[in-house]
């Protein structure tokens, strides 16, 4: 027996967490350039846990960054496509770094943090996304990678009781922790440290990201895990997670040779950039939001028990029609399930297609995403 | 019977000239959680090292190699409703396929039990 999944180049770093990681069990494998856990009891377990209560992912191979200086709000709209008028003081927005053609460099969650914006990217991407904002940012505005941060994100039904135990302080009147709604961001105490939370995540539920000193990594950890409903969840999960809510995976279900667009990420492209555009790759994105798309990322169920994986062709009859980006078995829809790119005259949900995986046929039908409904806590949302 | 290992994980317990194959403990370990299993048809040709099988994780697909040449008599129907006994039973009832062995000296190269934990241990 022999996994045929390719490995990534061995030469790793550790993260804030590696010890603590290693003392639950977790498996650690080469990812993004770190050793990260990918699982720890098993992804199937880890996946419903998080579903019913509340899991602890360390993120904390992401880049978060920070930009500052007179003017850091236009010079940041002339690298996204993003309205920060709109964006008002504790609001986070998820945003698209572009090429000057229009394809997608990176995604990104941008921070209006009052003096200053604070962006969280990628980890893969993050020291390409560095020299690409360094060159296009003008000189007296600073960007400033917070390297000796590490990120948690705690994802779950159970996620905000379970912070809100944690005694997180809020800082110049802002929320309690219990009290931020989705995309909501703001900075407590805790423990002596300042931490950074918002109310987002990468698994469709409830949950927080928070951003804290590498040094109280492990103690923030152990608060959390402490609590009957929290257990650490590896990457596999987080992936399983992320893909049963229809949420795109930079590198696989976008990246440069795609745009927005076909991405399904129009909302990236604030209201205002559409029409005054003045981004990188405004001219292909204004045309395509006019004209429509060649190509489209659409959500699939797979007939039968047998996965469909990244890199499987689609075809409509004898023709292929696209490919597939992200794929695998859904534990909470107890079937596999995937997401890839078809002809645009084959992406309305319903459409039959199939795709070939080891020189079989399987069948496929074109599904709306989310596959599983996205449980974000919005303002106004009953408690 | 006798219970023999491959260096791939695999092991075959021959019974006269047939066989049952599956994937070790120390396999299903590593793998974690098994959603799928493609097993051989009644009736294909094996060959000593080449594919006889599909065993998928949540996480990725790897290939079950035979560990002999031979021809298939039966893929475990279990499987199909049931991939995770592959992780509860790798060795028992979570068997991949029978065979009927074409030449029984191929399994000179294999491992006993003792040596294939020691192989195991190494890794």
């Amino acid at each position: 027996m022999r996994v045929s999944e390719t490995q990534e180049p061995a030469e790793t770093e550790t993260l804030p967490l590696d010890a603590w990681h290693r003392a639950r069990g977790a498996r650690m494998v080469p990812f993004a350039g770190y050793e990260m856990p990918i699982q720890y009891e098993g992804i199937l377990a880890e996946h419903e846990w998080t579903r019913s209560h509340a899991g602890l992912f360390d993120v904390s191979h992401m880049g978060q960054l920070e930009i500052s200086g007179d003017g850091a709000a236009a010079a940041i709209e002339a690298v996204l496509p993003i309205d920060l008028s709109t964006l008002k003081p504790g609001r986070q927005r998820y945003s698209l770094l572009l090429d000057e053609n229009g394809g997608v460099l990176d995604d990104l969650m941008v921070t209006n943090a009052g003096d200053h914006f604070y962006l969280v990217v990628n980890g893969a991407t993050k020291w390409d996304d560095i020299a690409h904002l360094r060159e296009h940012l003008p000189d007296d505005i600073t960007l400033t990678h917070l390297a000796e941060d590490a990120l948690l994100a705690l994802q779950g039904p159970q996620a905000a009781g379970a912070l809100a135990q944690l005694g997180f302080e809020p800082v110049e009147g802002g929320p309690r922790v219990e009290d931020m709604t989705f995309m909501d961001n703001a900075v407590f105490i805790w423990s002596g440290a300042t931490v950074r939370v918002s109310r987002s995540g990468y698994t469709g539920e409830d949950g927080f990201e928070i951003s804290v000193p590498a040094d109280k990594a492990e103690a923030l950890a152990d608060a959390l895990c402490e609590q009957a409903d929290v257990k650490p969840i590896g990457l596999g999960a987080r992936d399983s997670l992320r893909l049963e809510a229809g949420l795109p995976l930079y590198g696989h279900d976008m990246s440069p040779e795609t745009s927005p667009i076909e991405a399904g990420l129009a909302f990236g492209i604030n209201k205002r950039r559409r029409s005054e555009g003045g981004f990188p790759g405004a001219q292909r994105i204004q045309r395509e939001l006019a004209e429509g798309t060649a190509k489209k990322l659409v959500g699939f169920t797979v007939e039968g028990r047998m996965p469909v994986r990244e890199g499987a062709p689609i075809y409509s009859e004898d023709a292929e029609v696209g490919r597939i980006t992200s794929g695998g078995f859904a534990p909470s829809v107890g079937a596999p399930i995937a997401m890839g790119y078809v002809e645009t005259q084959y992406s309305a949900p319903g459409a039959p297609l199939e795709a070939e995986v080891r020189g079989k046929r399987v069948p496929l039908t074109v599904e709306t995403m989310p596959f599983i409904p996205h449980r974000y806590y919005r303002k106004g949302a009953a408690k | 019977m006798t219970r023999y290992f491959t260096e791939d994980h695999e092991w075959i317990e021959v019974d006269g000239d047939t066989a049952t194959v599956g994937i070790t403990e120390y396999a299903q370990g590593q793998l974690g959680d098994i959603v799928f299993v493609e097993v051989p048809s009644e009736g294909a040709s094996l060959t000593k090292g080449g594919d006889a099988a599909v065993v998928e994780s949540v996480k990725a697909a790897s290939d079950v190699y035979s560990p002999v040449s031979g021809t298939v008599t039966e893929g475990n129907p279990a499987l199909a409703d049931d991939p995770a006994l592959v992780n509860t039973a790798p060795e028992g009832d979570g068997w991949f396929f029978k065979l009927t062995i074409a030449d029984k000296s191929e399994l000179d190269g294999l491992m006993d039990e003792s040596g294939y934990k020691a192989f195991c241990d190494t890794l």
